[in-house]
């Protein structure tokens, strides 16, 4: 099993009657538009700065969505190969990031399509219904996951996600990994902002009773 | 507002996406339900862990191929086609 995870849960405070806080953005720092215009100018060493920022998450993001390590690899070498000769076409509308998982997302998918063509549609229609019902409702205490050592919890967390279909992994990958927005990830997915939606909402729900397994209070501590 | 509702509505919720009234209403009936406050609890903990996630780094055989290829391939554009 392939590690490629490793938490920092210190934003963590949680309480259901609260409104989530916001997350600092773990990705994107100031000088990333710096950074994107030197490269856009020629300065390969401002490029080789955002590579070296980006690899483990772009690598992260191919292997989730093709669960392939050589395919993985392939996705992460085109995207940014690609991004590079395009990078002339990037306008600067979102991300520089955000544009970049785009180009990955889509090499991933020609690669996971590749391997799966009768079973990977991301437009079809999918049952959201009955089962994400919550049939386990145990508490799992403040920070479960400190429960846990890094690599550990690594290992949980790419196996849950693992066993979740290519729609709804896809979908969850984008909205709570990457953090695009729902419109963004609509769009990266040529899906509608309802059909993310409810994937992502049943992605959730999934991941949160696989998880129960590990965190539920009073076992694994 | 009943438990199916609140699962229904529990992306919305956590996002802050709904209207002031029906937010009222899951918190009216989250104060009163111990098993939704639970599951609404447990799925931000799972976005949140997942969030908070770091990738682990690359291994290395992989990093060197990436620099290996990247490197052939912008020394190419940095040299050019010679007519």
């Amino acid at each position: 099993m392939l590690l490629w995870y490793g938490t920092d849960m210190s934003a963590s405070k949680l309480n259901p009657l609260q409104p989530r806080t916001p997350l600092p953005s773990q990705v994107v720092k100031d000088d990333e538009g710096s950074l994107v215009a030197a490269a856009k100018a020629g300065d390969i060493d401002a490029f080789e700065t955002l590579v070296g920022r980006y690899e483990r998450k772009i690598f992260r993001l191919a292997q989730n969505i093709t669960q392939n390590k050589e395919d993985a690899e392939d996705v992460m070498q085109e995207a940014f190969l690609k991004s590079y000769q395009h990078l002339s076409e990037f306008q600067g509308n979102s991300r520089f990031y955000t544009w970049l998982v785009r180009i990955a997302v889509n090499q991933a998918l020609m690669k996971l399509r590749k391997r799966r063509p009768n079973q990977v549609s991301l437009d079809e229609e999918v049952d959201t219904g009955e089962d994400t019902m919550p049939r386990e409702v145990e508490d799992w205490g403040p920070s479960p996951e400190e429960r846990y050592k890094q690599a550990e919890l690594g290992t949980i967390l790419s196996s849950t996600i693992a066993e979740l279909e290519p729609p709804f992994r896809i979908v969850f990958q984008l909205r709570d990994i990457e953090e695009l927005s729902t419109e963004e990830t609509a769009e990266a997915l040529g899906l509608s902002i309802p059909a993310v939606k409810s994937r992502l909402l049943r992605a959730r729900l999934k991941l949160r009773q696989k998880l129960n397994r590990y965190f539920k209070q009073g076992e694994n501590s | 507002m009943n438990c199916k509702s609140i699962v229904r509505e529990i992306s919305n919720y956590l996002e802050e996406a709904m209207e002031p009234s029906l937010k009222t209403s899951i918190e009216k009936h989250l104060e009163n339900c111990e098993d939704c406050r639970v599951v609404v609890d447990t799925t931000r903990q799972t976005i949140q862990i997942f969030c908070n996630s770091e990738p682990a780094p690359l291994p290395e055989d992989t990093r060197v191929r990436l620099r290996d290829a990247l490197f052939k391939h912008l020394n190419k554009l940095r040299t050019g086609p010679r007519a």
